[in-house]
């Protein structure tokens, strides 16, 4: 990647972070802790780049690789779930 | 079956779309769960559609990692209490730093080229390294496998300095030299040292500051990941994720009127002359009994209940939630109030009463709280201690001076549930005990409810 292919790329970060910013502001206190584990379900987007190791050529990048499918599958199968199980908590009144 | 790269990045946009739309489902409870289920959606199409890459060519490793990975996920998903929910977040938030370190591993030993790339898997390695083994620190505080207070040893401040400052010139040295494994594997040990060293001096009820803090960074690495590979959707949901701790951390350093410096480095505000526990109780504490309680509650019209950390470790929530009813039955009202550092994360006693089916209209945040408790008849404090402490709002030289915290003392009657009159994380006395409205009730925290629920059933 050269430079001039990165700066489209920061200029998302940015306006992303902007977005998050707003939109994480309206979260009230009550559903802060929901508000965690969802977001690290969401982080568990590295998911993505874990198959594309894994499914590489190579011993190392393949290990590497799956390591990262298995910690990236825990955050996204764990963190849905158990946001899931909390939030049906605050839902049932 | 590939589909071109095109598609992909369509899918991509798709997926984030939904993160987005799924992160704003989560800013009212009715419409969260729905929330949540859109971010799953958008996961899904994000995995399928990578499945399908052009550059995947083989999937036994892909395969074998999710059945393991989905597995464990899983059963920690359904087998964690809501109690230890802190614990189970601090983990999570490993295991998102530890993939994006892995997965910049990888690209670092698949060939990265030019200085943008490098650098971006340097801050990948190492905000993704410092993210793993600082969770795995605060997962093992939490859950008490080490001790809870601060650890450190002189010169640490020095040690991590250097650890960063080499981590960093690491980095540079790789953009002279793309192919130095031994620099990368330096550069990711020295990082893991330096996240266990940034979270063992953080005691306990910092805790709620330093998960948030880990949470940010997990999403940071992941965007970091993202500009390894070019990846849109790395990018954009890091950085959502970076937003979301970003400012919880910022909420929680407000409510203890710290500054994040000061919690990270374990500082305490410089306190005047310290304070003597036996001055401040010296005869002016008064134990209750059970039947005395009732007694009060009896013909109160409002009582608020006030929770803390103390409520969690007594697993108490569901014994409160009755007495909650039994109140509510002879007519009178009863709300929660809520700190927002109450607990070892944010928003730990939320879920603890939503556990114990507490309607979350009942659930107070302070500012709303806090003008009604002249109103109050009384005020039930349970496992709840700095929080409460009037010093922080009346002792120009206390170290808490400036914390906003709960007036319960304002309440006509306070009753606080406690096993002693032991200090609590800012190892100050609290004079609130010692006022003449206050009643201690010592004694374990579920086992004291229960009692006051039996003895006002009775009445």
């Amino acid at each position: 990647m050269n430079f001039a292919e990165f700066v489209p790329l920061l200029a998302l970060f940015v306006l992303a972070i902007f977005l998050g910013v707003e939109l994480i502001t309206k979260v009230p206190p009550t559903l802060h802790t929901p508000l965690m584990s969802g977001s690290n379900a969401i982080s568990g987007i590295t998911l993505v780049g874990a198959i594309l190791a894994a499914g590489h050529d190579g011993m190392l990048i393949q290990v590497l690789g799956f390591i990262a499918v298995v910690l990236a599958t825990i955050n996204v199968i764990g963190g849905f779930m158990v946001t899931n199980r909390m939030l049906a908590m605050f839902k049932r009144k | 079956m590939h589909i071109s790269q095109v598609w992909i990045d369509i899918a991509y946009l798709l997926a984030a779309s939904l993160f987005v739309l799924g992160i704003k489902g989560l800013t009212k409870p009715k419409t969260a769960v729905r929330g949540n289920q859109l971010a799953a959606i958008g996961m899904l199409i994000a995995c399928v559609v990578t499945l399908l890459h052009k550059d995947v060519l083989s999937y036994e490793w892909i395969i074998g990692g999710l059945l393991v990975g989905g597995t464990i996920g899983a059963v920690l998903a359904i087998k964690v209490q809501m109690t230890s929910m802190p614990q189970m977040i601090a983990l999570l938030n490993g295991f998102g730093g530890g993939a994006s370190f892995a997965v910049a591993s990888a690209e670092f030993f698949k060939g990265v080229n030019g200085p943008v790339e490098i650098i971006s898997t340097g801050a990948a390695v190492l905000i993704g390294a410092v993210t793993l083994t600082g969770s795995l620190v605060a997962f093992a505080k939490l859950q008490e496998l080490i001790d809870g207070k601060s650890i450190g040893f002189p010169g640490m401040k020095a040690v991590n300095a250097l650890l960063f400052l080499g981590s960093i010139s690491a980095i540079g040295m790789l953009v002279v030299e793309p192919g130095n494994s031994t620099i990368f594997w330096g550069m990711a040990i020295a990082a893991c040292v330096l996240g266990l060293l940034l979270v063992l001096p953080i005691g306990g009820a910092d805790m709620p500051v330093v998960i948030a803090l880990l949470n940010s960074y997990s999403g940071i690495a992941a965007s970091a990941a993202g500009f390894v590979m070019g990846n849109s959707a790395l990018i954009i949901t890091g950085s959502l994720v970076g937003a979301s701790g970003l400012i919880l951390t910022q909420i929680m350093c407000k409510a203890m009127n710290r500054s994040l410096t000061n919690v990270l480095f374990g500082v305490m505000a410089e306190g005047g002359e310290t304070v003597d526990a036996d001055e401040v109780y010296q005869g002016k504490v008064k134990s209750s009994s059970s039947d005395e309680v009732a007694m009060i509650l009896e013909t109160a019209q409002r009582v608020v209940i006030v929770p803390g950390f103390g409520m969690a470790m007594a697993q108490a929530q569901h014994a409160v939630r009755d007495l909650a009813d039994v109140i509510e039955a002879r007519g009178g009202v009863v709300e929660y109030a809520i700190h927002p550092v109450a607990g070892r994360m944010p928003g730990h006693m939320n879920v603890l009463l939503a556990e114990a089916e507490v309607s979350y209209d009942k659930l107070k945040d302070m500012d709303t709280i806090n003008p009604t408790f002249e109103q109050t008849d009384v005020a039930i404090v349970i496992g709840a201690n700095d929080v409460t402490n009037p010093m922080a709002r009346e002792d120009k030289g206390s170290p808490i001076y400036g914390m906003p915290i709960l007036n319960v003392d304002k309440a006509k009657t306070v009753i606080v549930v406690k096993r002693s009159l032991s200090p609590g994380f800012a190892g100050l006395p609290n004079p609130l005990f010692a006022k003449d409205n206050t009643l201690m009730l010592f004694g374990d925290g579920k086992q004291a409810i229960i009692d006051i629920t039996q003895a006002l059933k009775d009445a």
